[in-house]
């Protein structure tokens, strides 16, 4: 039986320290979600405002987002994001104009220069490499650049996103073998967020969790919480640490949930109620770690107002420099096609 | 100088190439220690070892998505479809990855993949051991797509492609492997550009545009029909994305009749490409309609020797087609 002494002990439990993260990490872990929340947010009220054509959000993920980001090294690890990704691109190393100038299609987008939809992440110079909108077709990718840096003797690690949906997908399941084959250094990261679209979790699998089936392919499958920034981190530092050394991949699935639509042009009350979602809301990542970290005295209102003032900020100043940026000339519509010669 | 067929010329480029560029990488089915169901890679995974000639489970999609994953982390990968007809697994990753990473990247990513593909009929491989794949992906931009039919042209084209940035489907017409032999340069480097044809046998009466199988079943009806006073003029299309224009136009203009012989089917072929711009640019310059010679619009090539002849045009239907126009 435990007094109430005991449970307060419990309560405080150190879980960031030996996971070599300080209080500074965990403040730039809180403020990368308070900054995506605020991006994506604004970028609902612009398309409600008719001033963009699409927003596909991550609403409610953030915490699987930057706990497994975090623990990459931006600019020299491999980030291929999905289209829900916003925080991932965030603790990559993309800046808040760069995802406002892709929501906005402009031509200074380093993502696609306009092309392609909002929400397909993608930066060279951070390693954040080009998505499409089929789901799974990066799973190989990530592989294919696992094994180049295996064949080159690097120890690149290579993180690959996507929801539980693509795990129904047969690129999910000819990487995930291959990769095992090859014991390559590559992350899979699942987004467990229970929907696909419309379609519920156990309409999609029959098994109860997407990490069971790394059993198949001879390699862990981990069950976090997903909207505990911490356990996330901690299951993905473990499988960098795990690729580095040789050992090969590892699959994480991070169980956690969207409280928006799948997009913009979604009704989401035609397949789920609103009761459900607004209990989830509570259970969100950032308030998850706001009272982890205020339990421990790192977090206070200052911080947060703080946080929200600065983040709040960013995102003025995203949309305003988007908003007026350049759109994309349309006699460039045929560039790029192929190599360009060099004049 | 050697006289090699197509298979081993393209075997002994990828032997030079692999040891002349470290980056490069072959993967596929089999193409490893059994050195692949052709022979292509003979001897490769004992040269380069096991990580640079790499067998693949049987898993097409994967072997191409992994292999854009290389390039983009800085490796040259070969990767082989061991036959065409099992390449449509992997269309995804071919048409909404490869050929559009360059595009949707505004340029700032590329994919620089050379896939090969055994294709083509004539070998008794029936439905799925003969097809022809090129107008999928011709119709793709994004993709450069070659299809050598003589040594000479093989090792040059496949250099090319090596060199190229951009993603390159590489055809290889199966029945040609072992039947075609040509001289080949050793020792040299040279390259054949992508997106030239090339004039096999000059004439003046009618033009045929060709390449794979085909291209060498023209160049021998042209042969016979020499005999009965007919100059015909051969052109090997050798590349078809992008397609060079300006030497089939010149062809047809100058002889003012053209047929397009290919083993796919008809309707929808890449040969309608070939002669919707010849229609288009050089009508005043024809003296018969185009003619078109193909596959009929059959699912695919059936088993029995007797059917797998009525599908493939021949020297004898390519002569008659040939006569048609010149009578015309």
């Amino acid at each position: 039986m435990s007094t109430t002494s005991d449970r307060t002990a419990v309560q405080l439990e150190d879980r960031h320290t030996p996971l070599d993260l300080d209080a500074d990490d965990l403040k730039r872990m809180y403020y990368t979600m308070v900054l995506a929340r605020s991006l994506d947010e604004r970028m609902w009220i612009l398309n409600r405002q008719g001033k963009v054509a699409f927003v596909i959000s991550g609403q409610g993920q953030e915490g699987a987002q930057v706990g497994s980001a975090y623990a990459l090294r931006p600019g020299k690890d491999f980030f291929l994001p999905y289209y829900r990704d916003l925080t991932v691109a965030l603790t990559a190393g993309m800046s808040p104009r760069d995802l406002m100038l892709a929501l906005f299609a402009r031509a200074e987008d380093p993502a696609s220069g306009g092309r392609q939809m909002p929400g397909h992440y993608g930066h060279r110079a951070h390693n954040i490499v080009s998505g499409s909108s089929p789901i799974a077709t990066q799973i190989p990718h990530a592989v294919g650049i696992a094994m180049a840096a295996q064949i080159k003797g690097e120890d690149t690690v290579v993180a690959v996103y996507f929801g539980e949906a693509a795990t129904s997908k047969g690129d999910f399941h000819e990487a995930m073998n291959f990769a095992g084959v090859l014991d390559a250094p590559v992350i899979f990261i699942c987004e467990n967020n229970r929907y696909a679209i419309s379609v519920p979790e156990k309409k999609q699998m029959s098994v109860p969790n997407v990490a069971d089936r790394a059993q198949g392919y001879g390699f862990p499958g981990v069950i976090t919480d997903g909207n505990d920034v911490l356990d996330v981190y901690k299951a993905t530092k473990a499988a960098v640490d795990r690729a580095r050394a040789g050992d090969g991949p590892t699959l994480i699935e991070c169980k956690t949930y969207r409280i928006v639509p799948h997009s913009s042009d979604d009704d989401e009350s035609r397949y789920r109620q609103k009761v459900e979602v607004e209990e989830w809301k509570l259970k969100g990542p950032i308030e998850r770690l706001q009272q982890y970290m205020s339990e421990r005295g790192i977090w206070s209102q200052e911080l947060e107002d703080e946080a929200r003032k600065r983040a709040m900020a960013e995102v003025d100043d995203a949309t305003v420099y988007a908003e007026q940026a350049p759109s994309p000339d349309p006699s460039t519509l045929l560039r790029h096609v192929f190599a360009e010669q060099e004049h | 100088m050697p006289v090699k067929t197509i298979i081993q010329t393209i075997r002994d480029t990828l032997f030079d190439e692999m040891q002349r560029d470290e980056s490069i990488i072959v993967l596929g089915e089999d193409v490893g220690l059994a050195g692949g169901v052709f022979g292509a890679t003979k001897g490769l995974q004992q040269e380069f070892g096991e990580m640079r000639v790499m067998d693949t489970p049987l898993a097409e999609s994967v072997i191409i998505g992994a292999a854009i994953g290389a390039s983009l982390n800085g490796l040259k990968p070969i990767p082989e479809i061991q036959f065409a007809d099992f390449i449509l697994p992997a269309f995804d990753q071919i048409v909404s990855e490869a050929a559009r990473l360059r595009y949707r990247s505004n340029g700032t990513w590329n994919c620089p993949i050379v896939i090969r593909v055994p294709w083509g009929g004539g070998i008794h491989g029936a439905l799925y051991h003969s097809q022809s794949v090129e107008a999928f992906f011709a119709h793709v931009p994004g993709l450069k797509v070659v299809a050598p039919s003589d040594p000479y042209n093989a090792a040059g084209l496949l250099r090319s492609a090596i060199d190229d940035p951009d993603p390159v489907m590489f055809l290889e017409h199966k029945r040609t492997y072992r039947l075609v032999r040509g001289e080949t340069p050793d020792g040299e480097r040279y390259t054949v550009p992508i997106g030239l044809a090339e004039v096999k046998r000059p004439g003046t009466d009618v033009s045929v545009f060709a390449y794979g199988l085909m291209l060498y079943y023209s160049l021998q009806a042209a042969e016979a029909l020499k005999a009965e006073g007919l100059d015909v003029e051969v052109v090997d299309v050798r590349t078809l994305q992008p397609l060079d224009r300006d030497t089939i136009l010149a062809s047809a203009r100058k002889t003012g009749k053209a047929l397009i012989v290919y083993e796919d089917n008809l309707t929808g072929g890449f040969g309608a490409e070939i002669a919707a711009t010849i229609a288009q640019h050089a009508f005043e310059y024809l003296d018969a309609p185009v003619l078109r010679l193909a596959g009929p619009d059959v699912p695919a090539m059936p088993y029995a020797p007797a059917l797998e002849e009525a599908f493939l045009p021949n020297i004898e239907s390519i002569a008659a087609s040939i006569r048609e126009l010149a009578a015309y």
